[in-house]
């Protein structure tokens, strides 16, 4: 059986952080480097760790599940879902069908968002600025729909216990149709953006290789590790909300390339096809819509007195659009808060993937890496501190210039190949 | 593949886990018109039977590890296993979870790394919140904390070895530290003509 081994760097060590090196949020990377390559990883998250878990159990469920919303500000509905989902089993509270389908809705929504705006922040790193400014003005189009259908961009506060706050009414179907349409000519605008650019193909082909073998041992979800060629995905596999009347299929990249090979393109390329698979998932789910009313118990009052004398334990998972997120919640009669909440963020379970990921590549390829598995460090660090620290310190800025440097010479040397 | 039912693989990993079976339950749960049901296999086992009862569901499929979630319960510390078997087959995924309960007096358990190297992390965060043994880890430093967090401070616990008070920083009384909590204005009595949340 394969350990990962974690020693204390030796020889030329460089660090990396707590500013960090792909998003704006903050992990520590120390590298072990050998002239250009890197030879060992090793990381510190926890600068974003905000206790969120010791507040919950403080809290009654009501204001955890408003707590939970605020973990992350990309995934507004995942981790109030999961946290409600996890009480109504406990509770016994039987959602209402329309509810269901309002949810899930609003999550595939959410996935075309988070996606489209980790196409951005992928490009950005690649020094593919234009690329990034087209995926973040198409992803506007669905934060106007967000807030068209919730009143919120972020946090949409659409989650209750025991169903949904807002309804999706008929004379709304025509603005999301709109929607939908337009990101039908966008998906194939990115793709060919994306996929068929040269430069693209050359830095993001066989770098950062997680291999499927790699993928079942270190447990990654989502899209990285469907795109190492493993079938997973909460939707398909455990039956929820209204995903559970749909038929779907896992997205991985050999459905569009015809080849597994779990390297940055494959991720890029599951993502962009999730993106076409929840217009999909959307239209279908707004046909099928069940009428009904969109909560099971209305009154506040009654619902935290019911909670009160609830007693038991159960998890509650939602994918996320950077894969499985699990709550697990444990009440106990008599008590208005959890006894026990511990949350599962998706890139809590991608961290490990990022070691055997880098390990043999270029410290120019260090921010597309990162980047790929799209980590949300605040969904996973829940005080935050960074100490000064005297050894030589990679500042993004530095490691994007020798991102974007590379692309330059790769460019470069093609202009060279195809001119000479 | 031969899929085992729910009660089926409570049975196998009872007998797996031998002297060291606790009890065992299974539970389901619908949602959506259609009515498919997720299925949930809850074990309580004694530490000794953890490993075996993991190579047991190794054989039945490779299993995905979620987290090991943790309560302390008092006199000792739970620590809930959350496995996913049948994972890539549409609806047939079984969430397995192994809880293991710990005496306070002897927080040990056994590393579950050399059969599922991405339960890593999750080890590593249970020895910093939970004040508990990881046997053999590859890699036991901190994750999450900072290395200069005090020393015998869980965050998770709720006896005397959980977040002191004197670590909690109120942020109502930031900037105003001359204020004492009692001297904030009351809230606004209840208006009869006017409720501010009719239930």
């Amino acid at each position: 059986m394969k350990t990962i081994e974690v020693k204390k760097p030796s020889g030329y060590a460089t660090q990396i952080g707590p500013a960090h090196p792909a998003l704006k949020e903050p992990v520590m990377f120390t590298l072990d480097i050998e002239g250009e390559r890197i030879r060992r990883v090793d990381f510190v998250p926890g600068m974003a760790h905000r206790g969120i878990e010791w507040m919950g159990m403080r809290r009654n469920c009501i204001q955890v599940m408003y707590l939970a919303e605020r973990i992350c500000g990309i995934c507004g509905i995942t981790h109030a879902i999961s946290f409600v989902r996890a009480v109504e089993q406990i509770a016994q509270i039987q959602v209402p069908n329309r509810a269901h389908y309002i949810r899930s809705i609003v999550g595939e929504l959410e996935r075309i968002h988070s996606h489209l705006l980790w196409a951005g922040v992928a490009a950005h790193e690649l020094g593919f600025d234009s690329a990034f400014y087209l995926a973040w003005r198409v992803r506007e189009n669905v934060m106007d729909l967000l807030e068209y259908l919730t009143g919120n961009r972020v946090h949409y506060a659409i989650i209750q216990i025991g169903g949904v706050r807002r309804d999706i009414v008929p004379d709304q179907f025509p603005r999301i149709e709109e929607s939908m349409k337009f990101f039908e000519n966008a998906y194939a605008q990115l793709a060919a953006v994306f996929l068929d650019d040269t430069t693209v193909r050359m830095r993001c082909r066989d770098c950062g290789v997680l291999t499927t073998d790699e993928a079942r041992e270190l447990c990654p979800v989502g899209p990285t590790a469907r795109a190492s060629g493993i079938k997973k995905d909460v939707r398909i596999d455990h039956p929820y909300a209204a995903y559970a009347d749909i038929e779907m299929e896992y997205q991985t990249p050999d459905l569009l390339t015809g080849e597994v090979r779990g390297d940055v393109y494959d991720r890029i390329v599951t993502r962009l096809l999730e993106v076409k698979q929840s217009i999909g998932i959307v239209r279908q789910l707004l046909a099928m819509l069940p009428d009904g009313p969109l909560l099971a118990i209305p009154k506040p009052a009654v619902l935290l007195a019911k909670l009160k004398g609830a007693a038991g334990e159960a998890v509650g998972r939602h994918e996320a659009p950077r894969g499985e997120v699990m709550h697990f919640v444990r009440l106990e009669a008599g008590k208005d808060e959890p006894v026990a909440w511990k949350v599962k963020a998706s890139s809590y379970s991608n961290y490990l993937s990022w070691i055997p990921m880098m390990e043999g590549e270029q410290i120019a390829d260090i921010p597309i890496i990162a980047a790929s598995i799209d980590p949300c460090i605040s969904c996973t660090d829940r005080v935050a501190l960074v100490r000064p620290d005297s050894r030589r310190i990679l500042t993004k800025e530095e490691l994007h210039r020798l991102s974007v440097e590379k692309t330059r010479r790769i460019q470069a040397a093609l202009a060279k190949r195809e001119n000479p | 593949m031969n899929l085992l039912s729910p009660p089926q693989i409570a049975e196998v990993l009872q007998a797996a886990a031998g002297a060291g079976f606790v009890s065992a339950r299974c539970t389901e749960w619908a949602e959506g018109v259609k009515g498919r049901k997720s299925k949930q296999v809850w074990l309580k086992i004694a530490r000794e039977s953890l490993i075996p009862t993991l190579q047991r569901l190794v054989a039945i499929h490779y299993p995905h590890i979620s987290v090991i979630a943790c309560a302390d319960v008092g006199a000792q510390v739970e620590l809930m296993y959350h496995f996913h078997v049948y994972w890539g087959i549409p609806h047939e995924e079984v969430l397995v979870t192994l809880t293991v309960a710990l005496d306070k007096a002897d927080l040990k358990v056994p590393t579950i790394t050399g059969i599922i190297p991405g339960a890593l992390t999750s080890e590593r965060e249970k020895q910093e919140m939970l004040g508990i043994e990881v046997v053999d880890i590859p890699d036991g430093r901190r994750l999450f904390l900072p290395e200069d967090f005090p020393a015998g401070v869980y965050p998770w616990r709720k006896d005397e070895t959980g977040i002191p008070p004197d670590m909690i920083k109120d942020l109502w009384a930031t900037g105003r530290e001359n204020l004492k909590f009692e001297d904030n204005p009351p809230p606004p009595a209840p208006n009869p003509a006017n409720p501010v949340n009719p239930v």
